[in-house]
């Protein structure tokens, strides 16, 4: 069986209000800095202010928007490396131990994903970002460290052992995009900012 | 790169909520005792040099959609073509060449399960290659937030470094 059709196990996702499509596409690149964005916002969708803001609460309430806030450019902050270390862990302990790993201060993101055997073996993934590239081979000892009593030891159909960590560097950013959404019904479509090949 | 204590301040203050009112920025203002519009320039100025991408919703790809990380093994001399095909692809959001036999990683959302399929079999199509689908299960911290150091910014030797690295 091909490999590129999966089934997730997660909920689906609601379908998005017309007026909330039209929300994110406005939005998506961030509100204008002007002393009143939602009023601008709300000129634009046709409600009033105090529907924005309900709006907005309520799509924040149902998880839609995560949080608003300043989203920084970690690269031109000087923050140059990241690498995404990945583990091959015990399942029983993922649940436990991904909370652990994903309020590290220097973790951006933590995932469970699914081992697709005998390609890939890592089950967590710690996305960890710094300035050089010792400070995140710092990071990922210190991973290590937390992670050491339930790291698997595999063995591939050869008998030869599978590696049960790893951290892949990036070396070229080639797209990076926020959320995009196309709305045929909206005229004035917003394209999301790309950074387009950038060497990190 | 240098930023003042206000901008510092904005930065890492408000990477996990903004204030939702009519008027955020004169609330901040408030906050920060200063005026509406130095906080308004602050940030205008933080815009310009690119050091804040932008400010306003974070929305969750998955409530807004279905999405998955993807790897692709691709020949090194092939990296860039494929990279191309791949970019071509308006639900990719995200790709990254990394250092490992799978050196192409990326992001791809749509609007629905079966939308994301059809997409990922046309890029399986497009760039003749077998994609590792690895979607997310479950996630403990995807805030993309974390507390910038503004003391250290050795910005110029690690680029140089790296640069050198990348020959």
């Amino acid at each position: 069986m091909s490999d590129s059709t999966y089934q997730p196990n997660a909920k689906k996702a609601e379908p998005l209000s017309s007026l909330e499509r039209q929300y994110i596409l406005l939005t998506q690149n961030g509100l204008p800095i002007i002393a009143k964005p939602y009023h601008w916002l709300s000129e634009r969708l046709n409600i009033s202010v105090e529907q924005v803001l309900n709006l907005t609460n309520s799509m924040q309430q149902r998880g839609i928007i995560r949080r608003i806030a300043a989203v920084p450019n970690h690269y031109k902050l000087g923050y140059h490396f990241n690498g995404m270390t990945v583990w091959d862990i015990e399942d029983s302990q993922a649940e436990k131990l991904g909370q652990i790993i994903g309020k590290l201060p220097f973790v951006s993101h933590c995932y469970l994903r699914p081992r697709k055997l005998p390609s890939w073996n890592y089950n967590l993934f710690a996305m960890v970002h710094g300035k050089s590239n010792q400070e995140i081979t710092q990071y990922r000892s210190q991973i290590k460290t937390l992670l050491s009593e339930v790291l698997v030891n595999r063995k591939q159909q050869n008998a030869q052992p599978f590696k049960n960590c790893d951290m892949l560097t990036s070396t070229q950013i080639l797209k990076k995009t926020g959320l995009r959404l196309k709305n045929k019904n909206v005229a004035n479509d917003v394209t999301a900012t790309t950074q387009e090949k950038n060497h990190v | 790169m240098q930023l003042s204590l206000l901008q510092q301040q904005l930065i890492n203050d408000h990477q996990q909520g903004f204030p939702l009112c009519s008027a955020p920025f004169s609330e901040l203002a408030q906050q920060y005792k200063v005026d509406e519009c130095e906080v308004l320039a602050a940030i205008n100025s933080l815009q310009t040099l690119d050091v804040l991408s932008r400010l306003g919703p974070v929305f969750d790809h998955k409530k807004a959609g279905a999405s998955t990380l993807v790897a692709m093994a691709v020949a090194e001399d092939k990296l860039d073509h494929i990279a191309d095909l791949v970019n071509q692809f308006e639900q990719v959001n995200h790709n990254y060449a990394r250092e490992h036999d799978y050196n192409l990683w990326f992001v791809v959302t749509d609007k629905d399960m079966v939308a994301l399929n059809k997409t990922l079999k046309a890029i399986e199509e497009k760039t003749a290659l077998t994609l590792l689908i690895l979607p997310m299960e479950a996630s403990y911290h995807i805030d993309l937030s974390f507390k910038i150091d503004f003391n250290d910014n050795p910005q110029e030797q690690h680029q140089l470094k790296h640069k050198e690295a990348l020959r």
